[in-house]
Protein backbone atom coordinates (compact mmCIF):
# COMPACT_ATOMS: atom_id res chain seq x y z
CA UNK A 1 0.00 0.00 0.00
CA UNK A 2 1.46 3.58 -0.90
CA UNK A 3 2.35 6.10 1.32
CA UNK A 4 -0.44 8.40 0.21
CA UNK A 5 -3.13 5.94 0.25
CA UNK A 6 -1.50 5.13 4.37
CA UNK A 7 -1.81 8.82 4.66
CA UNK A 8 -5.65 8.96 3.44
CA UNK A 9 -6.55 5.83 5.39
CA UNK A 10 -5.17 8.17 8.92
CA UNK A 11 -7.70 10.80 7.90
CA UNK A 12 -10.58 8.33 7.48
CA UNK A 13 -10.16 7.13 10.57
CA UNK A 14 -9.76 10.48 12.41
CA UNK A 15 -12.93 11.67 10.25
CA UNK A 16 -14.45 8.90 12.55
CA UNK A 17 -12.98 9.29 15.49
CA UNK A 18 -13.23 12.83 15.91
CA UNK A 19 -15.82 13.44 13.13
CA UNK A 20 -15.48 17.83 14.60
CA UNK A 21 -11.90 17.73 13.72
CA UNK A 22 -10.94 20.05 10.44
CA UNK A 23 -9.05 17.51 8.33
CA UNK A 24 -9.16 19.44 5.35
CA UNK A 25 -5.16 20.72 5.45
CA UNK A 26 -3.44 18.85 7.44
CA UNK A 27 0.32 19.24 7.71
CA UNK A 28 2.01 15.80 6.72
CA UNK A 29 4.78 16.47 9.03
CA UNK A 30 3.80 18.49 11.83
CA UNK A 31 2.47 16.02 15.64
CA UNK A 32 -1.07 15.54 14.35
CA UNK A 33 -2.47 15.83 18.44
CA UNK A 34 -1.11 19.47 17.82
CA UNK A 35 -2.83 20.59 14.97
CA UNK A 36 -6.00 18.49 15.75
CA UNK A 37 -6.31 18.68 19.18
CA UNK A 38 -6.56 15.31 19.92
CA UNK A 39 -6.40 13.95 22.82
CA UNK A 40 -5.32 10.92 24.30
CA UNK A 41 -9.03 8.84 24.26
CA UNK A 42 -9.26 10.19 20.46
CA UNK A 43 -5.32 8.55 20.15
CA UNK A 44 -6.27 5.56 21.62
CA UNK A 45 -9.27 5.28 18.94
CA UNK A 46 -6.77 5.76 16.51
CA UNK A 47 -5.01 2.73 17.08
CA UNK A 48 -8.16 0.41 17.80
CA UNK A 49 -9.60 1.89 14.50
CA UNK A 50 -6.46 0.75 12.71
CA UNK A 51 -6.66 -2.51 14.51
CA UNK A 52 -10.34 -3.09 14.12
CA UNK A 53 -10.12 -2.45 9.98
CA UNK A 54 -6.47 -4.41 9.50
CA UNK A 55 -6.18 -6.95 12.16
CA UNK A 56 -2.75 -5.00 12.75
CA UNK A 57 -1.21 -4.90 16.40
CA UNK A 58 0.44 -1.69 17.48
CA UNK A 59 2.17 -1.93 21.18
CA UNK A 60 2.13 0.57 23.12
CA UNK A 61 5.37 1.48 23.44
CA UNK A 62 4.98 1.98 19.19
CA UNK A 63 2.51 4.76 19.59
CA UNK A 64 4.60 7.39 19.06
CA UNK A 65 5.59 6.27 15.40
CA UNK A 66 1.79 7.67 14.85
CA UNK A 67 2.75 10.98 15.62
CA UNK A 68 2.18 12.50 12.01
CA UNK A 69 1.20 11.62 8.68
CA UNK A 70 4.76 11.18 7.45
CA UNK A 71 5.83 8.53 10.43
CA UNK A 72 2.63 7.32 10.20
CA UNK A 73 3.07 5.68 6.60
CA UNK A 74 6.96 5.17 7.17
CA UNK A 75 5.66 3.07 10.44
CA UNK A 76 2.70 1.55 9.14
CA UNK A 77 3.99 0.68 5.32
CA UNK A 78 5.76 -2.81 6.56
CA UNK A 79 2.28 -3.58 8.28
CA UNK A 80 -0.20 -3.10 5.87
CA UNK A 81 1.91 -4.43 2.87
CA UNK A 82 0.11 -7.58 2.81
CA UNK A 83 -3.35 -5.65 3.03
CA UNK A 84 -4.91 -4.89 -0.40
CA UNK A 85 -5.61 -1.30 -1.24
CA UNK A 86 -9.25 -0.88 -0.75
CA UNK B 1 -15.67 -18.85 26.96
CA UNK B 2 -19.24 -17.47 26.11
CA UNK B 3 -18.12 -14.16 25.83
CA UNK B 4 -14.93 -11.66 26.28
CA UNK B 5 -17.30 -9.54 28.12
CA UNK B 6 -20.28 -9.69 30.52
CA UNK B 7 -21.62 -6.44 31.30
CA UNK B 8 -24.36 -6.10 34.58
CA UNK B 9 -26.76 -4.02 33.85
CA UNK B 10 -28.36 -2.02 30.81
CA UNK B 11 -28.09 1.39 32.40
CA UNK B 12 -26.15 4.27 31.09
CA UNK B 13 -22.93 3.14 32.27
CA UNK B 14 -23.23 -0.39 31.01
CA UNK B 15 -24.92 0.24 28.21
CA UNK B 16 -21.89 2.70 27.25
CA UNK B 17 -19.05 0.50 27.72
CA UNK B 18 -21.32 -2.33 25.84
CA UNK B 19 -21.03 0.05 22.89
CA UNK B 20 -17.25 0.77 23.52
CA UNK B 21 -16.39 -3.03 23.71
CA UNK B 22 -18.86 -4.61 20.76
CA UNK B 23 -17.80 -1.60 18.42
CA UNK B 24 -14.15 -2.99 18.58
CA UNK B 25 -15.20 -5.87 17.73
CA UNK B 26 -15.61 -7.94 21.57
CA UNK B 27 -18.13 -10.65 22.13
CA UNK B 28 -20.66 -8.56 24.56
CA UNK B 29 -23.12 -9.29 26.53
CA UNK B 30 -25.59 -7.11 28.36
CA UNK B 31 -27.51 -9.15 31.82
CA UNK B 32 -30.35 -6.47 32.68
CA UNK B 33 -32.56 -8.20 35.42
CA UNK B 34 -35.84 -5.27 34.75
CA UNK B 35 -37.32 -5.59 31.59
CA UNK B 36 -36.50 -1.94 31.22
CA UNK B 37 -33.41 -0.23 29.96
CA UNK B 38 -31.83 2.72 32.11
CA UNK B 39 -31.11 1.74 35.15
CA UNK B 40 -31.35 4.76 37.57
CA UNK B 41 -32.59 6.63 34.64
CA UNK B 42 -35.54 4.54 32.86
CA UNK B 43 -39.12 5.58 32.20
CA UNK B 44 -42.20 4.24 31.90
CA UNK B 45 -45.55 4.66 30.54
CA UNK B 46 -48.76 4.70 32.89
CA UNK B 47 -52.24 5.42 31.72
CA UNK B 48 -51.25 6.63 28.60
CA UNK B 49 -48.59 9.17 29.39
CA UNK B 50 -44.92 8.63 29.13
CA UNK B 51 -43.03 9.09 32.46
CA UNK B 52 -39.26 9.76 33.29
CA UNK B 53 -37.42 8.70 36.47
CA UNK B 54 -34.15 10.18 36.95
CA UNK B 55 -33.10 12.89 34.21
CA UNK B 56 -34.49 16.27 35.31
CA UNK B 57 -31.47 17.54 32.93
CA UNK B 58 -28.53 16.37 31.09
CA UNK B 59 -26.20 18.10 32.68
CA UNK B 60 -22.34 19.34 30.87
CA UNK B 61 -24.54 20.46 27.65
CA UNK B 62 -22.34 22.68 25.45
CA UNK B 63 -22.65 24.26 22.25
CA UNK B 64 -21.82 22.91 19.01
CA UNK B 65 -18.08 24.40 19.04
CA UNK B 66 -16.86 22.97 22.04
CA UNK B 67 -14.79 19.59 21.71
CA UNK B 68 -12.69 19.16 25.29
CA UNK B 69 -15.51 18.93 27.88
CA UNK B 70 -17.37 15.91 28.76
CA UNK B 71 -19.92 15.55 26.19
CA UNK B 72 -18.67 16.10 23.32
CA UNK B 73 -15.80 13.61 24.34
CA UNK B 74 -18.26 10.75 25.08
CA UNK B 75 -19.95 11.33 21.80
CA UNK B 76 -16.59 10.88 19.95
CA UNK B 77 -16.00 7.88 21.95
CA UNK B 78 -19.45 6.52 21.25
CA UNK B 79 -19.57 7.23 17.64
CA UNK B 80 -22.54 9.10 18.24
CA UNK B 81 -23.65 12.41 16.90
CA UNK B 82 -25.04 15.47 19.04
CA UNK B 83 -28.48 14.95 17.14
CA UNK B 84 -28.62 11.18 18.56
CA UNK B 85 -29.57 12.66 21.73
CA UNK B 86 -31.50 16.05 20.53
CA UNK B 87 -30.64 17.76 23.30
CA UNK B 88 -32.39 21.43 24.07
CA UNK B 89 -30.80 23.66 26.38
CA UNK B 90 -32.77 25.22 29.85
CA UNK B 91 -33.50 29.23 29.77
CA UNK B 92 -32.59 29.42 33.24
CA UNK B 93 -32.55 27.88 36.63
CA UNK B 94 -32.78 28.99 40.08
CA UNK B 95 -31.18 28.32 44.13
CA UNK B 96 -33.57 30.21 46.24
CA UNK B 97 -33.06 30.46 49.68
CA UNK B 98 -35.01 32.46 52.32
CA UNK B 99 -34.68 36.09 51.34
CA UNK B 100 -32.44 35.31 48.43
CA UNK B 101 -32.47 33.81 45.15
CA UNK B 102 -29.90 33.05 42.44
CA UNK B 103 -30.22 32.53 38.99
CA UNK B 104 -27.96 30.69 36.53
CA UNK B 105 -28.01 29.96 32.64
CA UNK B 106 -25.64 27.85 30.25
CA UNK B 107 -23.37 30.90 30.43
CA UNK B 108 -21.00 31.05 34.27
CA UNK B 109 -20.89 34.44 33.31
CA UNK B 110 -25.28 35.28 34.38
CA UNK B 111 -24.05 33.25 37.68
CA UNK B 112 -21.27 35.44 38.45
CA UNK B 113 -22.85 38.47 38.01
CA UNK B 114 -26.11 37.34 40.30
CA UNK B 115 -23.88 35.91 42.97
CA UNK B 116 -22.20 40.48 42.69
CA UNK B 117 -25.53 41.38 42.80
CA UNK B 118 -26.88 39.74 45.71
CA UNK B 119 -23.65 39.19 48.00
CA UNK B 120 -21.42 42.32 46.87
CA UNK B 121 -18.94 41.48 49.12
CA UNK B 122 -18.16 37.96 47.38
CA UNK B 123 -17.71 39.34 44.40
CA UNK B 124 -14.24 38.59 43.65
CA UNK B 125 -13.68 35.94 45.97
CA UNK B 126 -16.36 33.98 43.93
CA UNK B 127 -14.83 34.62 40.85
CA UNK B 128 -11.34 33.75 42.61
CA UNK B 129 -13.86 29.87 43.34
CA UNK B 130 -14.37 29.80 40.30
CA UNK B 131 -10.94 30.29 38.75
CA UNK B 132 -9.36 27.70 41.34
CA UNK B 133 -12.53 25.09 39.97
CA UNK B 134 -11.43 25.80 36.24
CA UNK B 135 -7.68 24.91 36.98
CA UNK B 136 -8.59 22.10 39.24
CA UNK B 137 -6.85 18.86 38.54
CA UNK B 138 -9.62 16.52 38.02
CA UNK B 139 -7.74 13.30 37.11
CA UNK B 140 -9.99 11.20 39.37
CA UNK B 141 -7.16 8.72 39.74
CA UNK B 142 -5.00 11.51 41.30
CA UNK B 143 -6.24 13.20 43.31
CA UNK B 144 -7.28 12.85 47.19
CA UNK B 145 -9.95 13.47 48.84
CA UNK B 146 -10.62 17.38 50.60
CA UNK B 147 -13.49 18.89 52.58
CA UNK B 148 -15.79 20.78 50.18
CA UNK B 149 -17.27 22.71 52.81
CA UNK B 150 -13.35 23.17 54.40
CA UNK B 151 -12.47 24.30 50.92
CA UNK B 152 -15.46 26.90 50.21
CA UNK B 153 -14.13 28.67 53.18
CA UNK B 154 -11.16 29.45 52.30
CA UNK B 155 -12.62 31.28 49.45
CA UNK B 156 -15.94 32.56 50.57
CA UNK B 157 -17.19 34.58 53.87
CA UNK B 158 -20.52 34.43 53.27
CA UNK B 159 -22.08 31.11 54.96
CA UNK B 160 -25.55 31.33 53.36
CA UNK B 161 -24.03 31.58 49.80
CA UNK B 162 -21.52 28.42 50.74
CA UNK B 163 -24.43 27.04 51.18
CA UNK B 164 -26.38 27.96 48.69
CA UNK B 165 -23.77 26.41 45.96
CA UNK B 166 -24.11 23.04 47.58
CA UNK B 167 -28.01 22.92 47.89
CA UNK B 168 -27.82 21.74 44.22
CA UNK B 169 -24.36 20.16 43.41
CA UNK B 170 -25.21 17.80 46.45
CA UNK B 171 -28.28 17.09 45.39
CA UNK B 172 -27.19 16.45 41.45
CA UNK B 173 -24.42 13.77 42.45
CA UNK B 174 -23.19 13.98 46.22
CA UNK B 175 -23.49 10.24 47.80
CA UNK B 176 -21.87 11.72 50.65
CA UNK B 177 -23.88 13.57 53.56
CA UNK B 178 -23.25 16.41 55.19
CA UNK B 179 -20.02 17.33 53.21
CA UNK B 180 -18.35 15.53 49.60
CA UNK B 181 -14.98 15.45 47.85
CA UNK B 182 -13.83 18.49 46.11
CA UNK B 183 -13.34 17.17 43.16
CA UNK B 184 -16.41 15.78 42.89
CA UNK B 185 -17.47 19.23 43.10
CA UNK B 186 -15.03 20.74 40.78
CA UNK B 187 -16.77 18.14 38.66
CA UNK B 188 -19.83 18.65 39.06
CA UNK B 189 -20.01 22.36 39.66
CA UNK B 190 -17.96 22.58 35.98
CA UNK B 191 -21.28 20.40 34.60
CA UNK B 192 -24.05 22.34 36.46
CA UNK B 193 -22.27 26.26 36.39
CA UNK B 194 -20.12 26.03 33.27
CA UNK B 195 -21.43 24.01 30.73
CA UNK B 196 -25.34 23.70 31.84
CA UNK B 197 -28.17 22.27 31.55
CA UNK B 198 -30.28 20.65 28.35
CA UNK B 199 -32.88 17.90 27.85
CA UNK B 200 -33.89 15.89 24.64
CA UNK B 201 -37.85 16.77 23.83
CA UNK B 202 -38.84 12.89 24.44
CA UNK B 203 -36.92 12.66 27.85
CA UNK B 204 -34.78 10.52 29.23
CA UNK B 205 -36.01 7.72 26.56
CA UNK B 206 -34.82 8.88 23.36
CA UNK B 207 -30.92 8.96 25.04
CA UNK B 208 -31.32 5.40 26.12
CA UNK B 209 -33.11 3.84 23.06
CA UNK B 210 -30.17 5.78 20.79
CA UNK B 211 -27.74 4.10 23.40
CA UNK B 212 -29.45 0.56 22.74
CA UNK B 213 -29.54 0.73 19.06
CA UNK B 214 -26.48 1.88 18.58
CA UNK B 215 -25.23 -1.04 21.25
CA UNK B 216 -27.55 -3.50 19.17
CA UNK B 217 -25.81 -2.31 15.46
CA UNK B 218 -22.62 -2.83 16.87
CA UNK B 219 -23.28 -6.77 17.26
CA UNK B 220 -23.74 -6.44 21.11
CA UNK B 221 -26.10 -8.52 22.93
CA UNK B 222 -28.91 -7.93 25.48
CA UNK B 223 -30.51 -10.18 27.57
CA UNK B 224 -33.62 -8.40 29.63
CA UNK B 225 -35.14 -9.53 32.74
CA UNK B 226 -31.88 -11.83 33.15
CA UNK B 227 -30.96 -11.20 37.04
CA UNK B 228 -27.35 -12.60 37.83
CA UNK B 229 -27.81 -14.45 40.83
CA UNK B 230 -24.13 -14.87 42.36
CA UNK B 231 -20.73 -14.96 40.48
CA UNK B 232 -18.72 -18.10 40.84
CA UNK B 233 -15.13 -17.35 41.96
CA UNK B 234 -12.00 -19.65 41.31
CA UNK B 235 -8.00 -18.36 41.22
CA UNK B 236 -9.11 -14.97 42.04
CA UNK B 237 -11.13 -14.46 39.05
CA UNK B 238 -14.83 -14.50 38.13
CA UNK B 239 -15.31 -17.90 36.38
CA UNK B 240 -18.93 -18.15 35.77
CA UNK B 241 -21.69 -16.29 36.00
CA UNK B 242 -24.87 -17.44 37.09
CA UNK B 243 -28.58 -16.63 36.16
CA UNK B 244 -31.28 -16.58 38.36
CA UNK B 245 -32.86 -19.81 36.98
CA UNK B 246 -29.83 -22.03 37.14
CA UNK B 247 -28.30 -20.82 33.43
CA UNK B 248 -24.50 -20.41 33.84
CA UNK B 249 -22.45 -18.26 31.61
CA UNK B 250 -18.88 -17.39 31.18
CA UNK B 251 -16.67 -14.50 30.38
CA UNK B 252 -13.14 -13.52 30.23
CA UNK B 253 -14.00 -10.11 31.90
CA UNK B 254 -16.99 -8.84 34.06
CA UNK B 255 -17.92 -5.36 34.20
CA UNK B 256 -20.67 -4.43 36.97
CA UNK B 257 -22.75 -1.75 37.29
CA UNK B 258 -25.19 -3.23 39.89
CA UNK B 259 -22.71 -1.48 42.92
CA UNK B 260 -20.06 -2.15 44.73
CA UNK B 261 -21.48 -3.73 47.92
CA UNK B 262 -24.47 -5.36 45.87
CA UNK B 263 -21.61 -6.85 43.14
CA UNK B 264 -19.78 -8.19 46.36
CA UNK B 265 -23.02 -9.67 47.49
CA UNK B 266 -22.61 -11.79 44.24
CA UNK B 267 -19.57 -13.23 44.76
CA UNK B 268 -20.07 -15.86 47.70
CA UNK B 269 -16.72 -15.40 49.47
CA UNK B 270 -16.40 -11.72 49.00
CA UNK B 271 -14.80 -10.01 51.76
CA UNK B 272 -17.03 -8.56 54.36
CA UNK B 273 -18.16 -4.69 53.22
CA UNK B 274 -18.26 -1.87 56.08
CA UNK B 275 -21.34 -0.53 56.74
CA UNK B 276 -20.77 3.09 55.72
CA UNK B 277 -20.19 1.68 52.77
CA UNK B 278 -23.57 1.23 51.74
CA UNK B 279 -24.97 4.84 50.43
CA UNK B 280 -27.87 6.35 52.40
CA UNK B 281 -28.91 9.02 49.65
CA UNK B 282 -32.10 8.41 48.11
CA UNK B 283 -35.03 10.49 47.13
CA UNK B 284 -38.81 10.76 46.88
CA UNK B 285 -39.80 12.29 43.86
CA UNK B 286 -43.35 13.06 42.76
CA UNK B 287 -44.64 13.89 39.00
CA UNK B 288 -47.47 16.15 38.39
CA UNK B 289 -49.14 16.10 35.31
CA UNK B 290 -50.57 19.37 34.48
CA UNK B 291 -53.36 20.43 31.64
CA UNK B 292 -51.34 23.69 31.26
CA UNK B 293 -47.51 24.07 30.77
CA UNK B 294 -46.22 25.70 33.80
CA UNK B 295 -44.44 28.31 31.75
CA UNK B 296 -48.18 29.58 31.41
CA UNK B 297 -48.97 29.63 34.80
CA UNK B 298 -46.19 31.53 35.90
CA UNK B 299 -43.14 29.17 36.76
CA UNK B 300 -40.58 29.52 33.74
CA UNK B 301 -37.29 27.93 35.92
CA UNK B 302 -36.18 24.61 34.60
CA UNK B 303 -34.69 23.50 37.54
CA UNK B 304 -35.61 24.78 41.15
CA UNK B 305 -32.86 24.16 44.57
CA UNK B 306 -34.70 25.12 47.20
CA UNK B 307 -33.96 25.36 50.35
CA UNK B 308 -35.83 26.89 53.47
CA UNK B 309 -33.36 27.27 56.57
CA UNK B 310 -30.47 29.31 56.44
CA UNK B 311 -28.26 26.36 56.30
CA UNK B 312 -28.73 23.34 53.92
CA UNK B 313 -29.00 19.82 55.46
CA UNK B 314 -27.80 17.30 52.91
CA UNK B 315 -27.87 13.24 54.75
CA UNK B 316 -31.28 10.64 54.88
CA UNK B 317 -33.43 12.72 57.05
CA UNK B 318 -35.33 11.21 60.83
CA UNK B 319 -38.75 11.61 58.95
CA UNK B 320 -39.91 9.67 55.52
CA UNK B 321 -39.12 12.97 53.91
CA UNK B 322 -37.39 16.38 54.97
CA UNK B 323 -39.63 19.03 53.49
CA UNK B 324 -37.10 21.71 54.24
CA UNK B 325 -35.06 21.79 50.89
CA UNK B 326 -35.63 19.82 47.57
CA UNK B 327 -35.35 19.95 43.49
CA UNK B 328 -38.56 21.30 41.65
CA UNK B 329 -37.90 20.32 37.50
CA UNK B 330 -40.38 21.37 35.25
CA UNK B 331 -39.59 19.43 31.61
CA UNK B 332 -41.24 22.07 29.61
CA UNK B 333 -39.05 24.68 30.22
CA UNK B 334 -36.58 24.04 27.91
CA UNK B 335 -36.13 25.64 24.84
CA UNK B 336 -38.37 23.95 21.75
CA UNK B 337 -41.03 22.42 24.25
CA UNK B 338 -43.41 25.17 24.02
CA UNK B 339 -45.82 22.83 21.86
CA UNK B 340 -45.74 20.06 24.67
CA UNK B 341 -49.35 18.76 25.31
CA UNK B 342 -49.61 18.34 29.11
CA UNK B 343 -47.13 20.17 31.68
CA UNK B 344 -45.31 18.00 33.82
CA UNK B 345 -44.12 19.54 37.46
CA UNK B 346 -41.50 17.09 39.80
CA UNK B 347 -40.45 17.73 42.85
CA UNK B 348 -37.67 15.85 44.72
CA UNK B 349 -37.13 15.47 48.26
CA UNK B 350 -34.74 13.72 50.23
CA UNK B 351 -35.74 10.56 51.88
CA UNK B 352 -35.47 8.22 54.82
CA UNK B 353 -34.74 4.90 52.98
CA UNK B 354 -35.59 2.49 56.42
CA UNK B 355 -39.19 3.96 56.55
CA UNK B 356 -40.14 3.70 53.35
CA UNK B 357 -38.80 0.06 52.74
CA UNK B 358 -40.43 -1.19 56.13
CA UNK B 359 -43.68 -0.24 54.89
CA UNK B 360 -45.97 -2.75 54.42
CA UNK B 361 -48.22 -2.72 51.12
CA UNK B 362 -50.87 -0.51 52.60
CA UNK B 363 -48.96 1.84 54.80
CA UNK B 364 -46.88 2.65 51.52
CA UNK B 365 -49.48 3.21 49.67
CA UNK B 366 -51.20 5.54 52.34
CA UNK B 367 -47.83 7.48 52.95
CA UNK B 368 -47.39 8.05 49.12
CA UNK B 369 -50.67 9.63 49.68
CA UNK B 370 -50.02 11.66 52.23
CA UNK B 371 -46.91 13.44 50.37
CA UNK B 372 -48.95 13.60 47.43
CA UNK B 373 -50.75 16.56 49.34
CA UNK B 374 -47.95 17.80 50.74
CA UNK B 375 -46.57 18.00 47.10
CA UNK B 376 -49.74 20.28 46.63
CA UNK B 377 -49.03 22.57 49.27
CA UNK B 378 -45.32 23.16 48.36
CA UNK B 379 -45.80 23.26 44.45
CA UNK B 380 -48.52 26.04 44.97
CA UNK B 381 -45.39 28.12 45.81
CA UNK B 382 -44.64 27.67 42.50
CA UNK B 383 -47.97 27.34 40.45
CA UNK B 384 -50.51 28.52 42.89
CA UNK B 385 -53.30 27.43 41.23
CA UNK B 386 -51.66 23.70 40.76
CA UNK B 387 -54.88 22.08 41.79
CA UNK B 388 -56.85 23.60 39.25
CA UNK B 389 -54.27 22.32 36.74
CA UNK B 390 -53.61 19.11 38.25
CA UNK B 391 -54.84 15.89 36.40
CA UNK B 392 -52.73 12.67 37.20
CA UNK B 393 -49.53 11.83 39.51
CA UNK B 394 -47.09 9.70 40.33
CA UNK B 395 -44.27 9.00 43.01
CA UNK B 396 -41.43 7.46 42.81
CA UNK B 397 -39.61 6.04 46.21
CA UNK B 398 -36.56 4.39 47.83
CA UNK B 399 -38.47 1.54 47.67
CA UNK B 400 -39.53 1.91 43.85
CA UNK B 401 -35.64 2.58 43.18
CA UNK B 402 -34.51 -0.62 45.25
CA UNK B 403 -36.73 -2.72 43.42
CA UNK B 404 -35.89 -2.22 40.04
CA UNK B 405 -32.09 -1.55 40.01
CA UNK B 406 -31.49 -3.76 43.44
CA UNK B 407 -29.81 -0.50 45.02
CA UNK B 408 -29.33 -1.27 48.56
CA UNK B 409 -31.26 1.41 50.32
CA UNK B 410 -32.77 2.81 47.15
CA UNK B 411 -29.12 4.78 47.00
CA UNK B 412 -29.58 6.73 43.84
CA UNK B 413 -25.85 7.83 44.17
CA UNK B 414 -24.38 4.84 45.29
CA UNK B 415 -21.49 4.25 48.00
CA UNK B 416 -19.90 7.23 49.64
CA UNK B 417 -16.66 5.42 49.00
CA UNK B 418 -16.06 5.54 45.02
CA UNK B 419 -13.47 3.19 43.35
CA UNK B 420 -12.16 5.62 40.79
CA UNK B 421 -9.98 2.66 38.72
CA UNK B 422 -12.91 -0.04 38.82
CA UNK B 423 -10.76 -2.81 40.52
CA UNK B 424 -11.76 -5.40 42.74
CA UNK B 425 -10.38 -7.74 44.81
CA UNK B 426 -10.72 -9.78 41.83
CA UNK B 427 -9.04 -9.68 38.76
CA UNK B 428 -11.07 -9.83 35.88
CA UNK B 429 -14.23 -7.77 37.63
CA UNK B 430 -14.37 -3.86 37.14
CA UNK B 431 -17.09 -1.60 38.71
CA UNK B 432 -18.47 0.87 36.20
CA UNK B 433 -21.20 3.47 36.79
CA UNK B 434 -22.12 4.99 40.08
CA UNK B 435 -19.66 3.10 42.77
CA UNK B 436 -17.33 3.94 40.29
CA UNK B 437 -17.19 7.63 40.60
CA UNK B 438 -18.87 9.83 37.82
CA UNK B 439 -22.10 10.54 38.62
CA UNK B 440 -24.93 12.05 36.55
CA UNK B 441 -25.88 10.89 33.10
CA UNK B 442 -22.96 12.11 31.08
CA UNK B 443 -20.79 10.86 34.05
CA UNK B 444 -22.53 7.43 33.84
CA UNK B 445 -21.64 7.27 30.41
CA UNK B 446 -18.21 8.66 30.55
CA UNK B 447 -17.72 5.31 33.79
CA UNK B 448 -18.66 2.97 31.17
CA UNK B 449 -16.14 4.32 28.59
CA UNK B 450 -13.51 4.61 30.96
CA UNK B 451 -13.55 1.71 32.41
CA UNK B 452 -14.07 -0.34 29.18
CA UNK B 453 -10.95 1.86 27.77
CA UNK B 454 -8.41 1.12 30.94
CA UNK B 455 -9.73 -2.38 31.77
CA UNK B 456 -10.23 -3.91 28.36
CA UNK B 457 -9.27 -2.33 25.32
CA UNK B 458 -6.16 -0.42 26.54
CA UNK B 459 -5.00 -4.09 28.11
CA UNK B 460 -4.45 -5.98 24.90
Amino acid sequence: MGDQRIKNIILEIIAIVAPDAEITDVKTDIRLRDQLDLDSMDFLDIVMELRKRYKIEIPKEEYPELATLDSCAAYLGPKLAGVAAT
Amino acid sequence: MDYDVIIIGAGMSGLAAGIRLAYFGKRVCILEKHYAFGGLNSYYRLDGRDYDVGLHAVTNFVGPGVRDTPLPKLLRQLRMSRNDFELLPQRFSEIRFPGVSLRFTNDLDDLIADVAENFPGEADRFRKLCAHVGEFDDNVLLTDYQSTRATLKEFLHEPMLIEMLLCPIMYYGSAEEHDMDFLQFVIIFKSLFCEGFARPRDGVRKIIKALVKKFRSCGGELRMQTPVERLDVADDRVATVLIVGGETLSAATVLSSAGYVETMRFCGDSPSVPAEEVGRVSFVETIAVLDELPQRLGHEAAIVFFNDCDTFTYAMPEHPVDLRSGVVCCPSNYEGHDDMPEGFLRMTWLANSDVWMADDDAAYRQRKIDYLAEFKTQARRYVPTVDDHFIASDMFTPRTIHRYTGRLNGAVYGSPRKRRDGRTHLKNLFLCGTDQGYLGIIGALLSGITIANMHVLAEE
